[in-house]
């Protein structure tokens, strides 16, 4: 057993990491599936959106070879729409309401004619907004994720120049760094940045972070207002002994290093563990699968039942072929010679449902034993609580506190992962808006 | 089993179903290729003096991703030599003697090209005639076709030179390009006409290609008018027919229907509308031949359930069920019931009804689903939400009269009875 790269041949690489929706293969085939849709009126798929995207339009409008209406339909609302139609997880949000499930009949493929249209915008570098007259205003927004870019678009929409200080060497955030690869690849997530910033009026400064080689007061000075939109780190601490022996990792970091140095340079072990079942625990568990590991188990102390990843998320990991180990907990990591060789997890049981209504996983005393050579820690991320404290913003366990999108210092906003904790893309993108709103209404009331 | 065989003017087949004067019947090719597939009859494509046709000829109308709801063509009456035209009519006749054999005539329009060639096709052994007065398109602008068709006492002269001469049945074909079918359809039968048919092609433009701005279809950068077809024709089709029926002068002689006939659906409702047998054109020219099986088999089986033994059971029944507005119950009333089990919450009925009609329905938020009822005391029991519905009896429209008796709007009108007050 060994943690090793380069377990496959590129043609196996290319097929393990191959876009896991294919698109349409042609404008029929858009038609057939556009033209299902019913139109609804106030429609439910809308509502289950967090960007309000006006579902039913853009379908109608493919379906009348107004592709161009279309994708400004959709980036109107959403900016990372193309984005979104590949990683949002569309079962629990617009097609798990669309209305076709209550006629027992299959959805309509929303997120698939989304991602008809947003592509063709994007590779076609459709020019669909113009920007208002400049104001003269200056706003900072710093990180390039999901928050940071839809913020900028707006403000930039209406006429404000945007810098954006991003830490890493691209934009995209966890688009680009915390993803899946068979969902998103790089070439898209590069795209889709520049896409946004097409629009002009958005500079992105690279390798900037904030404590680091950039500070918040210098920002205020500099700018009419501040945006953050820093996100959430590294993969929460499992607190048993034994984490600090060499092979067990944090799910952000594997994800990073797959998206950011290439398929075969990422080492992956012959056993894995993941611990965590959300999302970013499927895209672990799946992509060390498709790396090459022969056996990937996925420990969650609770059961399906309270499972935070979708039906259909779940499903990618068991036909890849992991297992899963419900009502599991991880208590001790045994290893040799500095190196991972044993996962400990206490067999648990769930309580009665407390007020909230949830049952909280209970240690029986019983262990078993998993002989693994790695383990990635997938449950949950923390935020960046020391950087937020000694930047002096309230915050509560490390999520920055905001009141109408502002923090406690005026003219300083946020949105995103760092304050929700780490929710989906679509839900950065709506608060990136609505932080963009609240700056505009700041600087008009500031003239 | 009920039985479908027909017999128009003393003309038998197997079942009811001819194939129209149209392409798929202008050689024996595809003739006998339809005869073997079951049609009961042929009307073999028009004969005349030859014309040479041009490319392209067909263009259609796509509605919501369906292909071909309405069809449009410019090709002539046959453009082979006639002599061939009635060697293979000759010969079809003779290796199918149970099938109707009706042969479409556009002759030149005076009397001894008629004469002529009604000389040469009842040589032929052919069953009938059937005149073209309807083709809209080419024919007409040299004074043929839809030319005769649109003038009754053109078309009357036309009929009485074929009447001096014809010794098998003749049917007189309609065109719909007129105000009404009635005026030519009475003319031809007080000519002597056996028969009348209808609808002819109505003449249409069917779009334009948007990137060269060239309607279609198209010819070398030009189009021309073409006639029109297919599934969208057959409302305005069952219209003129039933006027056909109503007529004290033309309900004389029986009728053969034409006009977006692809089911046996349809053809039934052209034969309680009055229709002896019915004509389909487009609908094989989309799927072929083979249709013809679920044509006789849907029939036999809706007679069957019906209790009808014959055609003759139900052809025209439901000719005295369409009246004039004037004569409708006023105290008939209905109003749309949302069964809300069957409801998706769609909205469909509440946009409609609240942009376009009587602000009937009423909507209460939720998230993501939507609640839709019935402001029943606003609803005029138009239909339109049930129509819209895409779930099958998810709106029904229940039955509420207003009074007991029957009421009509002359004696609403006589009573002094209260007009609507919003």
């Amino acid at each position: 057993m060994a943690i090793v790269n380069n377990r496959l041949t590129a043609e196996q690489y290319d097929q393990n990491f191959s876009d896991i929706h294919p698109p349409f293969e042609s404008r029929e085939a858009a038609l057939v599936e556009a033209n299902r849709c019913l139109f609804c009126y106030d429609a439910p798929c809308i509502k289950s959106c967090p960007t309000s995207i006006n579902i039913p339009k853009f379908i109608k409008q493919i379906a009348t070879d107004n592709i161009k209406g279309s994708a400004h339909t959709i980036f109107s609302a959403n900016i990372m729409g193309g984005g979104c139609s590949k990683v949002c997880p569309v079962e629990k949000l617009c097609e798990g309401s669309c209305v076709y499930n209550l006629m027992h009949e299959k959805p309509i493929a929303i997120a698939k004619l989304q991602r008809h249209s947003t592509e063709k915008a994007i590779s076609g570098q459709w020019r669909l907004f113009e920007r208002k007259p400049a104001t003269g205003k200056k706003v900072a927004v710093v990180g390039a994720g999901p928050a940071g870019l839809s913020c900028a678009h707006v403000l930039s929409r209406e006429g404000i120049e945007v810098t954006i200080f991003e830490k890493e060497s691209k934009g995209g955030g966890l688009m680009t760094y915390g993803i899946a690869a068979y969902k998103v690849t790089p070439q898209f997530c590069e795209d889709e940045v520049n896409y946004i910033t097409s629009l002009g009026g958005i500079h992105i400064q690279y390798n900037k972070e904030l404590g680091k080689n950039l500070s918040l007061p210098e920002l205020q000075r500099d700018y009419d207002a501040v945006y953050l939109g820093i996100g959430v780190g590294v993969a929460r601490q499992l607190d048993i002994p034994g984490e600090t022996l060499d092979g067990v990792v944090d799910a952000i970091q594997f994800i990073y290093e797959l998206r950011s140095k290439g398929y075969p340079a990422v080492p992956v072990g012959d056993k894995v563990a993941v611990i965590g079942l959300g999302m970013t625990a499927i895209d672990a568990a799946t992509q060390a699968k498709r790396l090459g590991a022969k056996e990937v188990t996925i420990v969650y102390r609770r059961t399906q039942e309270e499972m935070p990843c979708t039906e259909a998320e779940l499903e990618i990991a068991k036909l890849d072929g992991c297992k899963l180990q419900w009502l599991a907990a991880p208590k001790e990591v045994k290893g040799q010679d500095g190196k991972v060789q044993q996962l400990i997890c206490s067999i648990m049981q769930l309580s009665a449902a407390d007020a909230s209504g949830r049952r909280a996983p209970v240690d029986t005393g019983q262990t078993f034993t998993l002989e693994v050579d790695m383990i990635i820690k997938a449950a949950g991320q923390v935020p960046f609580e020391a950087l937020i404290t000694s930047e002096q913003i309230e915050h509560r366990q490390g999520k920055i506190i905001i009141k109408d999108n502002v923090t406690n210092i005026p003219g300083v906003f946020a949105g995103g992962d760092c304050v929700n904790g780490g929710k989906e893309v679509v839900d950065a993108v709506q608060a990136g808006k609505d932080g963009a709103a609240a700056i505009l209404e700041y600087l008009v009331s500031s003239e | 089993m009920a039985d479908i065989s027909a017999n128009f003017l003393g003309i038998r087949s197997p079942n009811p179903f001819w194939l129209a004067s149209a392409p798929p019947t202008d050689k024996k090719y595809n003739v006998l290729r339809a005869l073997e597939a079951g049609w009961g009859g042929i009307v073999w494509k028009t004969l005349g003096s030859q014309v040479k046709n041009v490319s392209s000829r067909y263009s259609a109308v796509d509605y919501h991703g369906s292909r071909v709801m309405g069809f449009n063509n410019i090709e002539l009456i046959s453009d082979r030599p006639l002599e061939l035209n009635l060697q293979e009519i000759r010969e079809c006749v003779k290796l199918f003697p149970d099938r109707a054999m009706i042969v479409s005539l556009m002759a030149d329009n005076d009397r001894s090209s008629w004469h002529e060639m009604i000389a040469k096709v009842e040589d032929t052994g052919a069953h009938g005639i059937e005149l073209n007065f309807g083709c809209p398109h080419g024919m007409n602008e040299r004074g043929m076709g839809s030319a005769v068709g649109q003038d009754p006492e053109i078309a009357r002269m036309v009929v009485e030179w074929v009447m001096e001469k014809a010794t098998i049945p003749v049917i007189t074909k309609l065109t719909p390009n007129v105000h009404s079918v009635v005026p030519t359809g009475k003319a031809a039968v007080e000519a002597g006409t056996n028969a009348l048919s209808l609808i002819n092609t109505i003449q249409s433009v069917t779009g334009i290609d948007l990137d060269t701005l060239i309607p279609n279809p198209n010819v070398g950068g030009q189009s021309a008018f073409g006639g029109y077809c297919g599934p969208a024709v057959k409302p305005i089709a069952l219209k003129m027919l039933t006027t056909i029926s109503q007529d004290a002068v033309t309900s004389r002689v029986p009728v053969s229907g034409i006009g977006g006939i692809s089911t046996w659906k349809d053809a039934v409702e052209f034969m309680l509308l009055g229709a002896s047998n019915v004509q389909v054109c487009t609908a094989v020219m989309k799927h072929g031949f083979r249709i013809i099986e679920d044509l006789c088999e849907g029939l036999n089986n809706w007679m069957d359930e019906k209790g009808f033994a014959t055609l003759y059971d139900f052809i025209g029944q439901s000719v005295n069920r369409i009246t004039k507005w004037e004569a409708l119950d006023i105290n008939y009333h209905i109003i749309a019931n949302i069964h809300q089990d069957k409801c998706v919450h769609c909205g469909l009925c509440y946009i409609a009804c609240e942009d376009t009609s009587h602000q009937s329905i009423n909507l209460e938020y939720g998230k993501p689903y939507n609640t839709y009822t019935v402001k029943t005391e606003e609803c005029v029991g138009c239909n339109l939400c049930k129509l819209v519905c895409p779930v099958e009896d998810c709106i029904t429209m229940d039955e509420h009269r207003k009074g007991p008796e029957y009421l009509n709007w002359t004696e609403y009108q006589r009573k002094g009875l209260p007009l609507n007050d919003h």
